[in-house]
């Protein structure tokens, strides 16, 4: 490595045990779970879909890194490896391959190396790259296929969420039961399925303080709050908070994609502001807005408010006044 | 009074000024109207039309307009020749006035026109402000020609209408939407920046 970029100053030092590759390959390894839960559930699909995304995630990287004259090594460091992991899983299982290669292609070169590479992305990654898919794609991004394990007679198949905002399932009582949300046995992107499998992830990386607890509870509870809210003044009119916690990505990106370093506030008070924010996004899309699902565009548009939050609740200096 | 050779006055526009890549200039015609080939031409013929005229008039009025309100003068002429431009689309190529919508009136306040008129046409001889505004208007059409041919075959497979990507392609509708022309432009002016850098440090070796 060259120049690293950080002054280094006299001692006493401060030595943390964690690196980026450390950090990076906790986070793999915590969506192994998921990956395993996306292979059970459409099988050879999933697998086609998460090798393209690697592929083009690492060419696009390495392009870059080859261009912009940096090290060969930060290829390996893991980060383009999650995104293109986090991309994968947020895909429908039946995308055709050229439109995965061109989602994990933007999602490199848009949604990070534009911005400097990592640690200067304003956005995480993986849902530019997303983003962009389903404003490019949105027929292709919205044709879902029932999993494997289902055996119906169908082609596609609604997501829960769609089901529940185009098709009135709460009124027919057609409502995906909880169990399969939380077991995954429901249509939906790659890795949004299982809730257990996500929430197995989410607890290593909790328990490893990988993640700041505060963004998952904060979102947790503002999309409770704010759905709760619905569902006790009409329980026949508005789905129950559990279901909206299991159902679609919101684990996924509460515990997986809202919290990724670079792009959510350092503060803690910053990152109870963040959360919140992300929940009750998620609450008003899903319930008003005209998309069933809006997980993606609650962390993105947080997203845009991680410098201005993390200006504004900047911790006192000792012996600062208030208000200065 | 510039001391440049005719020629340079013209060329200029096309890079080292031009409107779009190097001036930032007029950014809501180039972001709005280029989500097809022949609605970016048509912007730009449009806009020509008028900053050429539109210098012409005020390099050989500038002496009659008093300085204090020099700008409002210059909005008089810019919008005479808007409203023959407009009016004459609207007559002739009905089609094209209805896409392009408010864009063909708002050349009024388009800022490459008003700022060759500040900057130049108010200061140089009639002659030497026609060539300037040749000059913009060259680069003008060509910036909008490239970022209306780029998110046309992206977005749609076509250009000018015809198709010209294989029925393989599936079109990438973002590109024909407001987000694809922030990311076709922004993609563009990073290219262009990379290039006069490059060009700067060849000259400067």
């Amino acid at each position: 490595m060259t120049d690293t970029g950080f002054l280094l100053r006299s001692s006493p030092h401060l030595k943390a045990r964690d690196s980026v590759p450390k950090i990076m390959y906790a986070v793999v390894i915590s969506l192994m779970p998921a990956m395993a839960a996306s292979f059970y559930f459409f099988r050879l699909k999933a697998l086609a879909v998460y090798l393209i995304c690697l592929a083009g995630c690492l060419a696009t990287e390495a392009v870059f890194l080859r261009v912009r004259k940096k090290p060969m090594s930060s290829l390996w460091d893991g980060s383009a490896v999650i995104t293109a992991l986090l991309l994968a899983m947020t895909l429908p299982p039946d995308l055709s391959w050229d439109i995965v290669l061109i989602g994990s292609v933007i999602a490199i070169a848009l949604g990070k190396q534009v911005f400097g590479g990592l640690g200067n992305n304003i956005f995480n990654p993986a849902l530019v790259g997303r983003a962009f898919l389903q404003v490019a794609f949105p027929v292709a991004m919205t044709t879902w296929s029932p999993p494997a394990t289902l055996v119906i007679d169908t082609v596609t198949y609604a997501t829960p969420l769609g089901n529940l905002k185009f098709q009135g399932a709460l009124a027919q009582g057609t409502l995906t039961p909880l169990s399969d949300l939380f077991w995954g046995n429901t249509g939906g992107c790659l890795g949004e399925t299982s809730s257990l499998a996500l929430l197995l992830g989410a607890a290593f990386l909790l328990f490893r303080k990988t993640i700041d607890w505060r963004i998952p509870a904060g979102a947790i509870l503002a999309l409770g709050a704010f759905t709760g809210i619905f569902w006790l003044t009409s329980p026949q009119e508005y789905a129950s908070p559990l279901f909206h916690f299991l159902a679609g990505g919101f684990i996924l990106g509460a515990f997986f994609m809202a919290p990724d370093m670079v792009t959510s506030p350092i503060t803690p008070t910053g990152a109870w502001i963040y959360a919140s924010g992300i929940g009750l996004m998620v609450g008003l899309i899903r319930l008003f807005g005209g998309f069933p699902e809006g997980v993606m565009f609650s962390i993105l548009f947080m997203n845009t408010f991680v410098p201005i939050i993390n200006r504004y609740t900047r911790p006192r200096i000792l012996g600062q006044r208030r208000g200065t | 009074m510039s001391t440049k050779s005719l020629s340079a006055e013209y060329l200029k526009g096309l890079w080292d000024e031009n409107p779009v890549f190097r001036q930032l200039l007029g950014m809501c015609p180039v972001l709005a109207v280029t989500n097809a080939v022949i609605n970016g031409i048509a912007m730009g013929l449009a806009a020509s039309f008028v900053l050429i005229l539109s210098s012409v008039v005020v390099a050989s009025i500038k002496k009659l307009i008093p300085t204090q309100v020099r700008i409002a003068s210059y909005i008089v002429v810019i919008a005479t020749f808007v409203t023959v431009a407009d009016r004459f689309m609207a007559a002739y190529f009905p089609p094209i006035s209805k896409a392009l919508g408010p864009y063909i009136p708002l050349i009024v306040v388009n800022c490459i026109i008003l700022g060759r008129q500040e900057a130049f046409s108010s200061r140089n001889s009639v002659g030497r402000s026609f060539i300037d505004a040749l000059g913009m208007s060259t680069g003008f059409v060509l910036a909008l020609l490239v970022l209306s041919s780029i998110r046309e075959i992206l977005g749609a497979g076509t250009f000018l209408g015809m198709q010209v990507m294989g029925s393989w392609f599936k079109p990438w509708i973002i590109m024909i939407l407001p987000a694809g022309a922030f990311i076709t432009l922004g993609i563009l002016l990073g290219i262009a920046l990379l290039v006069e850098q490059k060009t700067r440090e060849r000259r400067a070796s």
